[in-house]
């Protein structure tokens, strides 16, 4: 190969003009270039001088922010360490562990079907709350209720008492952890009805509702701020200190899965995710936190 | 220019120099092939399980059950292209005809490459400013959740402006000088010539433009899903939101495993031989006029 | 009687016509004052975009914006990771498009007549042009990410975006190489001048211009592109340190912050450096082009 390219180089660089020579040495910056990333700088390396070890972390976006969160804090304290995150969703994230890709998949469900053969740690538990628009007088709704509005039975808000206004829903898009766990959770054997607006991520929710005061939809409780409303379920509010007693009952794990047993940087983030200060962390946030000590 | 040409390693030079670019310009088809193959080799055994009817005529999409019908999406990539097209050919050819017969030289100039810088936003800008400006309107002025049909149709009818305009513009431009003169000495007026003459002879490049255009409508993928809704529904009506079939792989790519994700790759196996077909199409037509490529 | 009517009738066409053609002058100054209002709608729109977005973000571009890295998501922080991921991903891309894309565009324009092979680089490159950005996006996914085991990563992202971009620039160099007048390909074959000799030393310098801006022209498609790039180069949004990390492109990152309500601040500022960065762009693009064209007249 090398000496392929030196003969034809040598060859170019006497006949040929400018030009070609400007061509020729960009397509061997270029060979060059994907040489270098194709061998010299395999990823997940232990480092020539050991100074940096990255650990990957991919799957659902509801725990997305939160192991950003983590890794920020994490690599301030540990600085020989780089953790990426990638969102792509629960089942991404469960495959991306499978085959390696990833070190750490994040998961807002439980494992399903082949993805039990990962080691499975919870990092933290995360209700769910419906949400409506802040001027919406409607704040306690049954689960039945729920159930009727999203499976497209009751389709006008003074069915439940509100105005006479048309709903608006709002759902996650098929395999998502949320729309599993609320599939699961609220809706049972009845289906979202397919006329719902689908979004792809909780912060995309949270705006729709936020901008549409007939809006309905649902996302993880850490996720919630002033411009929606969570509406009590059965007079039960969605908060932390709810779903702690265990009165609050739309609540899914969130979960970090290996492969096996994780390499020694991605344990020493495990670690610090269910530390006393990685809980401190997540429970700020809005999650439930698992290891109380 | 050194040596002589018919010296023996010249020739050999020459002759590798000609191979080498005959590799090179097979890269096309090359990477052609290689994507026909990977998508197909990835989304056909669905398709084969479910059966090609089945799963296009399919009205329920709801992977998480095992069932995949795309009639839905294909309803949906059909309004709101169409509907682009409402908007987007009258404009877009109102654009050109002013640009390539009626405005003064010296405004086209400025005029078209203003005009054609529209092709350079990224597309997720356009899906924003729909996101935030026509879906809270459409919301406001004429119901629904604004997240549309409507909104998709007006920010792919913006998208695909330049498309038409640069090729319908070229098609005007390559219609002989001869035959506009001959109508204006005839006394015609500029829009006479235009209707009677122009517009005729620049039918096959205007075709193509719209088809072309079309084509565009119907890939577009991130804007589409910010402001068209995402609903699994066949749209009731314009103001409903719907899925498109771009939209449908994007949503939920990173989230799908297993069946689901081979569905997703089935979807775009339709979408590949949609675009194959329209631009199959461009081409018979166009090439009666100039713009053949 | 029958005459009469004859006359009658002929008096009433004459006074169709004449009123046709008051008409004609009429509907001539209403069409053109309509397609003068649909062509300042369309700039209208351009102009609304680019101050939309410009006046909401360009106070956020500082240098510290420009420079730091997000924290929080890109809740706070700057874009620093996500420029360097930009350039990255599109400077590779073009490195390995361009050569490809103007090596078939020699060859196509120089090296053949019509017969079957050309006829196939054409229909590669046809069809690939009209190909989808999420149809490469899936495509990169399985073949650069999965089958070739790059992962997520600056290489699969640069890697798909230059099977995009290829036919864009075999195109305009096409195009670019076409306008070269006959005689000067005559005159360097006269003087005795093989092939390649041709191409490399009177033909590729006097296309480079039309070259160069179709080139410039897919650097801009590149740096925009959403949906082939989130499948293939990821989403991260640390700095990279390798061709094989994951990066976050501009693109990728305004549409995350601004669809999930992160920070609408940093969306805005985000959309302003793209905003910028294409502009600059494609009047790049434009002054080449236009220097092209004044030298070649």
């Amino acid at each position: 190969m090398r000496r392929v390219s030196s003969t034809f180089s040598r060859i170019t660089l006497q006949a040929a003009p400018r030009v070609a020579r400007f061509l020729f040495i960009i397509f061997i910056i270029g060979l060059a270039l994907a040489a270098l990333g194709g061998c010299g700088l395999r990823r997940g390396r232990p480092d020539v001088g050991g100074a940096h070890q990255s650990i990957t972390l991919a799957g659902s976006t509801s725990v997305q922010p939160f192991a950003e969160l983590l890794a920020d804090e994490f690599m301030k304290s540990h600085p020989g360490i780089i953790v990426n995150v990638q969102g792509g969703g629960s089942s991404a994230g469960a495959r991306a562990a499978l085959t390696g890709v990833a070190q750490i998949g994040m998961l807002s469900r439980e494992l399903e079907g082949e993805e039990k053969s990962l080691h499975r740690i919870v990092i933290a538990r995360d209700a769910i709350a419906i949400v409506v628009h802040p001027s919406n007088p409607i704040d306690d709704l049954s689960v039945a209720q729920i159930r009727a509005i999203f499976a497209g039975e009751i389709t006008n808000w003074s069915q439940v008492g509100g105005p006479h206004r048309e709903i608006h829903v709002v759902s996650r898009e098929e395999g998502s952890g949320t729309r599993g766990s609320f599939d699961e959770m609220i809706m049972g054997s009845a289906e979202v009805t397919p006329g719902a607006v689908v979004q792809d991520s909780n912060g995309a929710v949270r705006e729709t509702v936020a901008g549409d005061p007939s809006a309905i939809g649902y996302l993880s409780l850490g996720l919630v701020d002033k411009r929606v409303k969570g509406v009590r379920i059965s007079g039960v509010a969605p908060t932390v200190a709810n779903v702690e007693r265990g009165a609050y009952g739309i609540v899914r794990p969130f979960l970090f899965a290996t492969r096996g047993r994780p390499g020694e940087a991605a344990q020493e983030f495990i670690d610090f995710a269910l530390s006393r200060a990685g809980q401190r962390l997540l429970a700020a946030e809005g999650l439930v936190p698992v290891a109380r000590d | 220019m050194e040596g002589d040409p018919m010296r023996y390693p010249m020739r050999y030079r020459e002759a590798v120099i000609e191979k080498t670019l005959v590799i090179v310009a097979l890269s096309a088809i090359a990477v052609l092939g290689l994507i026909i193959l990977f998508i197909f080799k990835e989304g056909s055994p669905i398709m084969a399980r479910i059966g090609v009817i089945r799963f296009i005529a399919g009205a329920k999409w709801a992977p998480s059950r095992g069932v995949f019908g795309i009639l839905p999406m294909i309803w949906g990539s059909i309004w709101v292209t169409l509907g682009a097209l409402i908007i987007g050919v009258p404009l877009g050819l109102a654009c050109a005809i002013f640009l390539a017969e009626m405005a003064p030289a010296r405004a086209s100039a400025i005029l078209k490459p203003a005009v054609e810088l529209l092709a350079g936003i990224p597309s997720v800008v356009y899906g924003f400013i729909g996101l935030v400006v026509l879906v809270p309107f459409i919301r406001r002025w004429f119901g629904g959740p604004g997240f549309s049909v409507l909104a998709a149709a007006i920010v792919l009818g913006i998208m695909i402006l330049p498309t038409i305009i640069s090729i319908s513009f070229d098609a005007f431009k390559a219609v002989p000088v001869a035959y506009r003169d001959g109508m204006l000495a005839l006394g015609a007026t500029r829009w006479q010539a235009i209707r009677m003459v122009i517009l005729p002879a620049a039918r096959p490049g205007i075709v193509a433009a719209v088809i072309l255009g079309m084509g565009r409508a119907v890939g577009e993928t991130m804007a589409v899903i910010m402001v068209a809704g995402n609903a699994t529904k066949i749209p009731s009506s314009i103001l409903a939101p719907v899925r498109t079939l771009t939209s449908n792989i994007a949503l939920e790519m990173g989230y799908a495993a297993g069946e689901h994700r081979e569905a997703l790759f089935a979807t775009g196996i339709v979408l590949f031989v949609v675009i194959a077909l329209l631009n199959l199409t461009a081409r018979l037509f166009a090439t009666g006029g100039r713009v053949a490529r | 009687m029958n005459l009469v009517k004859e006359e009658e009738a002929r008096k009433i066409d004459r006074y169709i016509e004449n009123a046709k053609k008051v008409n004609q002058h009429v509907i001539n100054a209403r069409v053109t004052a309509a397609f003068a209002g649909a062509t300042a709608l369309t700039v209208g729109l351009l102009i609304f975009i680019i101050v939309y977005i410009l006046s909401r973000g360009f106070h956020m571009v500082t240098p510290a914006f420009l420079l730091e890295t997000p924290r929080q998501m890109g809740r706070a922080g700057g874009i620093y990771p996500a420029i360097v991921g930009t350039i990255l991903v599109t400077g590779i891309a073009v490195v390995i498009a361009a050569p490809v894309g103007v090596a078939t565009a020699i060859y196509l324009t120089e090296y053949t007549r019509e017969s079957w092979l050309p006829r196939i680089v054409r229909f590669g490159t046809e069809n690939l042009a009209g190909i989808p950005s999420i149809i490469f996006g899936l495509f990169g996914f399985l073949f650069f990410v999965i089958y070739l085991d790059l992962g997520w990563s600056i290489l699969s992202g640069a890697l798909t975006l230059s099977a995009m971009i290829l036919p864009t620039i075999v195109r305009t160099s096409e195009e670019a190489i076409k306008a070269v007048p006959n005689a000067y390909r005559e005159i360097s074959y006269a003087l005795g001048s093989t092939r390649w000799q041709t191409v490399t030393g009177v033909i590729l310098p006097t296309a480079l211009p039309g070259i160069v801006t179709g080139v410039v022209l897919a650097i801009g498609r590149s740096i925009g592109e959403t949906a082939a790039v989130i499948f293939t180069a990821g989403a991260s949004l640390r700095l990279p340190e390798s061709l094989l990390d994951p990066v976050r492109t501009l693109p990728v990152h305004f549409y995350i912050l601004a669809r999930e309500g992160i920070s609408m601040d940093n969306a805005y500022g985000t959309a302003a450096v793209l905003i910028v960065l294409i502009l600059i762009i494609n009047i790049a693009a434009y002054s080449i082009m236009n220097r092209f064209v004044a030298k070649s007249r």
